[in-house]
């Protein structure tokens, strides 16, 4: 099997719209929440968000396009050209990639729910309408949740493999193990992979609100996302996107390309429980971690960080742990573990490819992002678990693991290392 | 009052992402301003919605410039 690296990334959140904005922000710790921008909250039980402040897409993507697409799509195509960029793969037309044969070149992109947004604002006007059809032309391609991965195979000519992976909040996760499958069976050269999200809409939520699900501190969106605190009240939904740019080692090393980090191993398991909540033995999160360990050929000593789903919901959070102690016994007191949703809130489908990002950049960099939002700790957590609170850490970060899990009890865990030849 | 024309060209500015200028009575939408066939539905649909008409579909594929959706809005709008 093909060696699997990473030449290219690219970030787009509340706390970063850009990969070294997105950086600053998990080192310093920054919460991206703030109160709903995009309709009227004033009776939702949650009225805040991690939105993505200031952000022109036409810095990336041309202004006609910016107009026919959905945001969650947009998202996609200005992180994939931020890191195809990064990666030295763009050509000089921005259209098609330099040094690639297309037809070896893909992309599998997630998103959990698509274009919502989009189908929202078309049933809202045929309903305020005298009952004839009027739907956009363009309401159906803005809103199935596969154009992501359409719109960054047609931007830049990859002709190779290109689908959507769709495991609501493991959607990414899952993404990226099938575009570096592609790259280690040998059937791609360069695979652009990651997830985008953009759903602070009134049905989204309203949808989670009524699951319970989000938190509903309206007070204080800012400490809202508090993963492993004992007074955390559920997740903050976020909106972003996140891009890699899978590379097989010799077509990297053959082009001399930086290489960012190396895809260790991956694997994927279902809890086979229900359709929310988490298996409370936490078995089928310990084997998505052992199975990606084994796969990586890596022990659990030999793994830094582990950037957690914890989404800062009061069950997902401690069953995750559970799993974690589970899966690394003894040695789980040696490594550090950190939510980044604390930071940029839940991303959904593409919460996998920015913590994915994250990891990348703690082997880059030898950090680990805290956790913020720390006040109270929760007799139900074991103290001796090193949660990194509230401050970044300075640390040697060779290999880190990222988790994701999605309603349904899809699990995902994958490994990243620090390259060495 | 904007005319019918200087609406019709606004709702290709927007629409079509062109520049004013290229928005001349000849330009076709498909041949000139870049439009594929579903950005021509969606303006047909927007024609429709701004002079509150019903533009119906063998009419609506005769619409195929600038000129033509002007010379069309004008004689419908206007009866």
């Amino acid at each position: 099997m093909k060696r699997v690296v990473i030449t290219g990334i690219g970030a787009l959140t509340a706390i970063g719209n850009s990969v070294p904005e997105y950086l600053e922000g998990l080192r310093n710790g920054r919460s991206g929440a703030t109160p709903i921008t995009q309709f009227d909250a004033d009776k939702f039980k949650t009225q805040f968000a991690c939105e993505v402040q200031d952000w022109d897409p036409t810095q990336r993507v041309d202004k006609r396009e910016a107009r026919r697409q959905d945001r969650y799509t947009l998202m996609a195509l200005y992180t994939a050209d931020e890191a195809l960029e990064m990666a030295g793969l763009l050509g000089e037309d921005r259209q098609t990639l330099a040094s690639v044969d297309p037809d070896r070149a893909g992309c599998i992109w997630a998103s959990g729910i698509g274009g919502l947004r989009s189908l929202e604002e078309q049933i809202e006007i045929f309903d305020g309408g005298d009952g004839t059809p009027r739907y956009n032309p363009f309401m159906i391609p803005r809103m199935i949740a596969n154009m992501g991965a359409g719109h960054i195979s047609m931007r830049y000519n990859l002709r190779g493999p290109s689908y959507a992976t769709v495991s609501a909040c493991a959607s990414g996760g899952h993404a990226l193990a099938s575009a570096a499958d592609d790259i280690r069976l040998g059937r791609a050269d360069v695979m652009v992979t990651g997830g985008s999200e953009a759903v602070i809409t009134k049905v989204a939520i309203g949808g989670f609100n009524s699951m319970k699900a989000l938190s509903t501190r309206n007070d204080n969106p800012a400490e809202a996302s508090r993963p492993y605190d004992a007074d955390r009240d559920g997740f903050v939904l976020g909106e972003g996107a996140g891009a890699l740019v899978l590379e097989s080692l010799e077509h990297a090393q053959a082009r001399g390309a930086t290489i960012l980090a190396e895809i260790g191993g991956y694997a994927a398991s279902s809890d086979a429980y229900h359709i929310s909540a988490p298996h409370p033995d936490g078995t089928g999160a310990k084997m998505a971690m052992l199975n990606a360990m084994k796969d990586a050929g890596l022990s659990p000593e030999q793994v830094d960080y582990i950037n957690t789903h914890g989404t800062s919901t009061p069950l997902g959070d401690t069953a995750e742990l559970k799993a974690i102690q589970l899966a690394f016994g003894e040695a789980v007191y040696d490594l550090n573990i950190s939510s980044t949703k604390s930071m940029t809130g839940h991303l959904l489908g593409a919460a996998a490819a920015i913590e994915s990002i994250a990891c990348v950049l703690a082997i880059q960099h030898n950090f680990i992002p805290p956790t913020i939002n720390h006040f109270t700790d929760d007799p139900e957590i074991d103290p001796r678990l090193n949660l990194t609170f509230n401050k970044a850490v300075e640390k040697p970060v060779r290999v880190a693991l990222s988790n994701t899990f999605g309603f349904g009890g899809h699990n995902s865990a994958t490994i990243f290392k620090r390259f060495a030849d | 009052m904007a005319s019918i024309e200087e609406k019709v060209k606004q709702i290709i500015v927007d629409k079509l992402g062109v520049d004013e200028s290229e928005v001349t009575r000849d330009a076709s939408f498909q041949n000139d301003l870049g439009a594929d066939s579903l950005d021509t539905v969606e303006l047909i649909m927007e024609f429709e919605k701004e002079f509150d008409i019903s533009i119906p579909d063998e009419q609506a594929e005769n619409i195929q410039t600038v000129g033509q959706a002007v010379t069309y809005l004008e004689s419908s709008v206007e009866k």
